[in-house]
């Protein structure tokens, strides 16, 4: 059961008219040197796909190999959550990306079809008592690379900026 | 000896020294192949000493990550010892950012890693 609305064009009316505070800039077009939004079946290799492009701009664009390990490990563990726990790899849903790139500064937002989570509700994978527990660092180490992720809606859409030190 | 497609095994003394394929440790059919041959060496060859070298590795997320801590996981239940070395400081940090720099007993080489065997 898909309660997901129309992939593109939507207005932002699901954000409850609360833009995240770091997302505020999005208007000044003429910063943004590259811009997409896709729409991707759930496969590791579309979003591998996708990945790669969105590393490919942001060399072009001067970004350092340090910066663009960070980002590139961010959003490979933003489109795993997406295209694994909230699609389920079902190739009939699908997840919808936007990404902006500048100089200085990269916005990124995944959204996917999943009943999507609490963030608030994922413990802290760095407890003494949850340090060998296999899974559950994606967040974090999403939240250590970029300087701001947040969860819209219901927890189904993950928006991350990097802004360049 | 077991078909090790996505491993370089090499027996040194009563360790094996691992080195990987892949320059990146990302997908999970890739993840889950890594795991299973390295499970194949402490579980069907029986060796209980590892020395994973990630020196040509430049790449590698949490699913990978989770394989490395079931792994560590399994040599235990079987008395042995799994180092790790040659980490870049971008994959270093990494493990530091989750704290498993303390789980992990990580060395600079391969040389000063066989030696704390």
């Amino acid at each position: 059961m898909s309660t997901h609305s129309a992939p593109t064009g939507q207005p932002d009316d699901r954000r409850n008219g609360a833009l995240p505070q770091s997302a505020l800039p999005l208007g000044d077009v003429a910063a943004w040197k590259w811009t997409c939004e896709r729409l991707i079946p759930s496969t590791t290799d579309e979003g591998k796909r996708l990945l790669d492009e969105v590393i490919r701009r942001l060399g072009e664009h001067s970004w350092q190999e340090m910066e663009i390990f960070g980002v590139h490990l961010a959003i490979e563990e933003a489109l795993v959550n997406a295209i694994k726990h909230g699609n389920g790899y079902d190739e009939k849903k699908s997840v919808r990306v936007i990404c902006k790139i500048s100089p200085d500064r990269l916005f990124i937002e995944i959204e996917d079809e999943g009943k999507g989570f609490d963030p608030r509700n994922v413990p802290d994978c760095t407890d003494d008592d949850r340090l060998e527990v296999p899974s559950g660092r994606g967040l974090m180490l999403m939240r250590n690379f970029m300087s701001s992720v947040e969860f819209l809606n219901r927890g189904n859409c993950v928006v991350m900026e990097k802004r360049r030190a | 000896m077991a078909d090790h497609r996505r491993l370089q095994v090499d027996k040194q003394g009563k360790v094996s020294v691992v080195r990987f394929a892949d320059r990146k440790i990302l997908d999970e059919a890739n993840i889950q192949q890594i795991g299973q041959e390295l499970f194949q060496l402490v579980e069907g060859e029986g060796c209980k000493n590892l020395l994973l070298n990630f020196t040509d590795v430049e790449f590698l997320s949490s699913a990978a990550l989770g394989k490395l801590i079931t792994l560590d996981k399994k040599i235990k239940s079987q008395g042995g010892n799994l180092k790790l070395t040659n980490i870049r400081p971008e994959i270093f940090e990494v493990f530091v950012i989750t704290r498993l720099n303390r789980l992990f007993d990580i060395r600079p080489d391969e040389a000063d890693a066989l030696a704390a065997f």
